[in-house]
């Protein structure tokens, strides 16, 4: 019934909306408002683009300014600080030139719309003016280039040498992150071998892979650099960091990397933003099916004392699954109870 | 020489006087190969998906700007597709993003866009009887109606059509076991877009044909109005282009079905470890992105080609810096296939081409910037007539620098690190291609409707519509760049999961809301068009008083346009307001020799030649 309702109150107010418009434009006939070019329409329809202009222009410098704080997020990575400073002497120079061409073109439409007694200007070229504004942006697009490329070399770098090599794994839907252990080095992994909980793939014929270990949490130090080893074992994913200005892909079959160093801990963080809740996330940007929206890891940065001693605490994979040690070959036997600290009697 | 020519022609124009008299409605209406009922027929269809695509986005509008809504009451449209608690199935949600970007992208803005007016205009406009190949075009159209069968099948399969994103980078759209829209859906997708890459290369061919060989004596390159330069450049684009989606789309169907290994590698998915190696996901985006940015091209040029025309003519000036234009138009024709990368700086890219590819890049932003301030310089002491063409064209211009600026950002390997996959490419492409190229679409039709179908739309209604979608279209886009400076990533069901993202959920019900607002105004467009279809005032013989060769056939033109000689060209098409002519307008097809009181310094030599040329004619005849 209530559908009904709706229904007929549609109809009646589209037969409205009709007798309307063929009242309008059977006045407009009779008028004879349509053989003539100077009309009321064309008066109002200029004086649209000044309302138009002026509203909108309003909207956004009052929205701009009033959330600023909201939309710019806090930045906490070294490079992320010459991000922003990019960022915004873009949004300078291309601001100018938004404000200013629309100005002209909404100005321009008010100003010179028709008239009957006035003729347009026949003015069909000017190769000086042609020069200057093919000159001018160039010139101004060139710095802005150069500026970015020389970030741009900075912060794709090769890693130093004293980097905390993290490597983050993605997967459908979640995020898998190993740390390479005491020697600092990652261990080779075969995406053959992997299993539910071997879900790296680690192989344990690299001696770097014994004391690698996977924790519960995501820690890395501030004011050290960090290389995320990103990559993923069944579809493309896209790590990104939005506080530390990090995006990179994950790519199954292609490791990928991003080198940074964090700024500001999760506590100084909290409090700048005055939010006891606040951590660092990473989210995926790349689209990877069903769960795409929902693959978080929260990341928290420590300053290098508290990391260290995090780090310190971390049981190896192999030591939390002694079940693998069978898959070592007998001649690394030792060194993987040697480097996980597995006591040999506990396995007896 | 010209003698010959008529000879030809006259045959010609017999010939197809003969043939309208047994022409039935199938081969009138339906294969037809008369290239304006080919352009119609595109158009129609262009339209029709138009509407599809556009509904699509209004379903993930409710979810994304009210995602505590109940759904229930849009089971009997989609099924299994709301949950049992009547929500949005999150699968779905990608499927209906993937199938809007393909739709609006290949179906609208390629095929209705391009296909509705080369088609339609390049014949008329260059005094031709119609395409180098008529039975090609029809070809065209009907490759391009099977793609579209078989694109709509696959939105009304079980498992539903293909959700990877419009881009479909495998492994994603390579493994069914990845996400269920891979399956039939993206086989159907692939050979509907096979089908489509068939079409426009049939199309393609024949557009540049008939723009080289075709013209009318007298229409020299540098007298070819600017819609005809912009659609042959498009169709330059789309043929060397498109074939490099079709080796894509190739390599794709041989890794799903074949067993090979092109674009995947080291993939463990579905609890097993799948046999492929060696191949690289990386490979299918080159490839993609080849077409994939001269695309964008492929669907602006059309539109920024129709505004040129529509503006030039309007403001009743000639359109200033033509041979600036057309300059233009070679230099983002040339640079759009060589920035495809700027789509992949963070896709594990080397850097150092990364570099590279962020140089070109930006050099693409000096043609776009010459194109706009000659269209200001234009509009600048014009006499501009509001036509519901024009107020489109303008609002074209206004999207074109919103969308463009943004590009600067986004072009910068830098700054694109942070707003890669966000909303801000979001308004970004919105704005400068969707919103620009539909601005040009509808443009072109309430410019050239008279000339399609014999009766003008109503001016008012037009009105109404381009204020309605102008500022609805800004109130949906311009916030989103807010929401992808906050970092909001794109193709999300929801941002609820992360604190980082929790806020402006008043700002995407706002885009929401402002988003059913403007469709709901391309109703009245929709009622404008059919409606004057039949009803509308009869059109006279040149409505805008444009000065192109269009309006010089018959009000309704029959095939071969022109009933008796195709007219001679003896001037460029934008004499518009020409200091000493006693109109505002002197048509291409009026001799120099005709209109001394108005002709330039060089040009009075030319007139000169003309009579001498006339009188050297009449000599040899006798």
């Amino acid at each position: 019934m209530f559908n009904l309702a709706i229904g007929l109150g549609v109809v009646l107010l589209l037969a409205i909306l009709f007798l309307i418009f063929r009242i309008s434009s059977l006045i407009g006939v009779a008028k004879g408002d349509t053989d003539k070019l100077e009309t009321s329409s064309n008066k109002i329809n200029g004086a649209m683009f000044l309302v138009f202009l002026v509203g909108t222009g309003f909207l956004f410098f009052w929205y701009s300014f009033k959330e600023f704080e909201n939309y710019n997020l806090p930045v906490a990575s070294e490079h992320g600080v010459e991000y922003e400073f990019l960022f915004w002497t873009t949004m300078a120079v291309t601001g100018v030139v938004f404000v200013l061409t629309q100005i002209l073109l909404f100005y321009f439409s008010w100003k010179y719309q028709y008239k009957e007694d006035s003729k347009a200007l026949f003015y069909p070229e000017n190769n000086k003016l042609e020069v200057i504004w093919t000159f001018v942006p160039a010139v101004v697009l060139a710095v802005l280039v150069f500026t970015g490329w020389k970030v741009w070399t900075d912060i794709t770098a090769p890693a130093p040498e004293s980097t905390n090599h993290i490597e983050i794994m993605g997967y459908q839907f979640a995020w898998g992150v190993r740390y390479p252990g005491l020697d600092g080095e990652l261990g080779n992994t075969d995406y053959r071998v992997i299993e539910a909980t071997n879900s790296f793939g680690i192989d344990f014929n690299d001696k770097a892979a014994y004391d690698d270990f996977i924790p519960r949490e995501m820690h890395i130090p501030k004011g050290e650099p960090v290389t995320f080893n990103i990559r993923a074992r069944d579809v493309l994913h896209s790590v990104f960091a939005p506080h530390f200005r990090l995006k990179m892909d994950a790519v199954p079959g292609m490791p990928t990397s991003f080198t940074f160093t964090a700024t500001k801990t999760t506590e100084e963080m909290r409090e700048e933003l005055n939010d006891p809740e606040f951590n660092y996330e990473i989210a995926c940007t790349e689209v990877c099916g069903r769960g795409h929206y929902s693959m978080k890891l929260t990341l928290i940065v420590d300053e290098p004392e508290d990391y260290m001693e995090w780090y310190a605490e971390q049981e190896s994979f192999l030591k939390r699954n002694p079940e693998y040690l069978s898959k070592v070959p007998t001649e690394l036997k030792e060194v993987a109870l040697l480097k996980t600290g597995i006591d040999n009697k506990e396995l007896d | 020489m010209s003698t010959t020519a008529e000879v030809n022609i006259d045959q010609e124009v017999h010939h197809d006087e003969h043939h309208d008299h047994e022409q039935g409605f199938i081969s009138k209406y339906i294969f037809t190969t008369d290239h304006k009922m080919i352009g119609k027929q595109f158009l129609v269809t262009g339209i029709m998906w138009g509407l599809i695509g556009v509904g699509m986005s209004v379903i993930f509008r409710l979810q994304l700007g009210f995602p505590e809504m109940q759904l229930t009451w849009l089971k009997p449209l989609l099924g299994g597709w709301i949950s049992e608690t009547g929500q949005l199935d999150p699968e779905f949600y990608l499927a209906l993003v993937t199938m809007h970007g393909t739709i609006m992208v290949f179906f609208v803005l390629t095929a209705g866009l391009s296909g509705t007016f080369s088609n339609y205009l390049i014949p008329l406009q260059i005094g031709a009887r119609d395409m180098a190949s008529g039975f090609m075009n029809m070809l065209s159209y009907w490759f391009f109606f099977a793609s579209s069968v078989v694109m709509m099948t696959s939105i009304f399969i079980e498992t539903g059509p293909a959700a990877g994103g419009w881009v479909v980078y495998p492994p994603l759209s390579a493994l069914p076991q990845a996400i269920q829209g891979s399956g039939l859906g993206m086989t159907l997708w692939l050979v509907a877009m096979v089908f489509f890459i068939v079409s426009m290369l049939l199309g393609g061919i024949n557009y540049i044909t008939t723009v080289i060989n075709l013209r009318t004596e007298g229409m020299s390159f540098s007298r070819l109005p600017l819609t005809i330069w912009a659609f042959f450049l498009t169709a330059v684009i789309g043929l060397l282009s498109f074939p490099v989606l079709f080796a894509a789309a190739l390599l794709l169907v041989f890794d799903r079905s074949f067993g090979t290994s092109f674009y995947l590698s080291d993939i463990y998915i579905g609890g097993e470890a799948l046999p492929n190696m060696g191949g690289s996901p990386i490979l299918y985006q080159h490839l993609f992105w080849f077409l994939g940015h001269p695309e964008v091209y492929i669907v602006l040029l059309p539109a920024l080609g129709i505004t040129s025309e529509v503006i030039a003519t309007n403001s009743r000036k000639p359109i200033f810096g033509y041979r600036a234009m057309i300059g233009s138009m070679l230099g983002i024709t040339v640079l759009s296939f060589v920035v495809w990368a700027h789509h992949m700086f963070v896709s594990g890219l080397n850097p150092f081409l990364g570099s590279v590819f962020m140089f070109l890049t930006l050099i693409i932003a000096i043609p776009s910037a010459v194109k706009v301030f000659n269209y200001l310089t234009t509009l600048w002491k014009g006499n501009i007539i509001f036509t519901p063409a024009t107020l489109f064209s303008i609002g074209l211009v206004s999207f074109f620098i919103s969308g463009g600026l943004t590009g600067i950002f986004l072009g910068n390997s830098v700054i694109d690190i942070q707003l890669h996959d966000t909303y801000f490419v979001v308004a970004h492409f919105h704005l400068v291609m969707g919103s620009l190229s539909v601005f040009g679409l509808l443009a072109g039709v309430y410019h050239w409707f008279p000339k399609m179908f014999g009766r003008m739309m109503d001016e008012k209604l037009g009105h109404i519509h381009f204020w309605m979608t102008f500022i609805g279209v800004y109130m949906i886009f311009f916030p989103m760049h807010y929401i992808g400076i906050a970092g909001f990533p794109r193709r999300y069901y929801s941002w609820t999961n992360f604190d980082a993202f929790s806020s402006y959920t008043d700002l995407n019900m706002f885009v929401s809301i402002a988003a059913f607002v403007t469709v709901a105004a391309q109703f009245l467009f929709l009622f404008n068009f059919f409606y004057s279809m039949y009803r509308g005032k009869k059109a006279p013989q040149n409505p805008w008083r444009s000065n192109t060769l269009e309006w010089t056939t018959p009000i309704e033109p029959g095939h071969g346009n022109w009933p008796g000689e195709i007219p001679k060209v003896y001037r460029w098409p934008y004499d518009y307001s020409k200091p000493g002519a006693d109109k505002d307008f002197i048509p291409q097809h009026i001799p120099l020799s005709q209109t001394p009181e108005s002709n330039l310094d060089h040009e009075v030599e030319l007139a000169k030649k003309e009579v001498a040329d006339k009188t050297a004619d009449a000599k040899s005849d006798a």
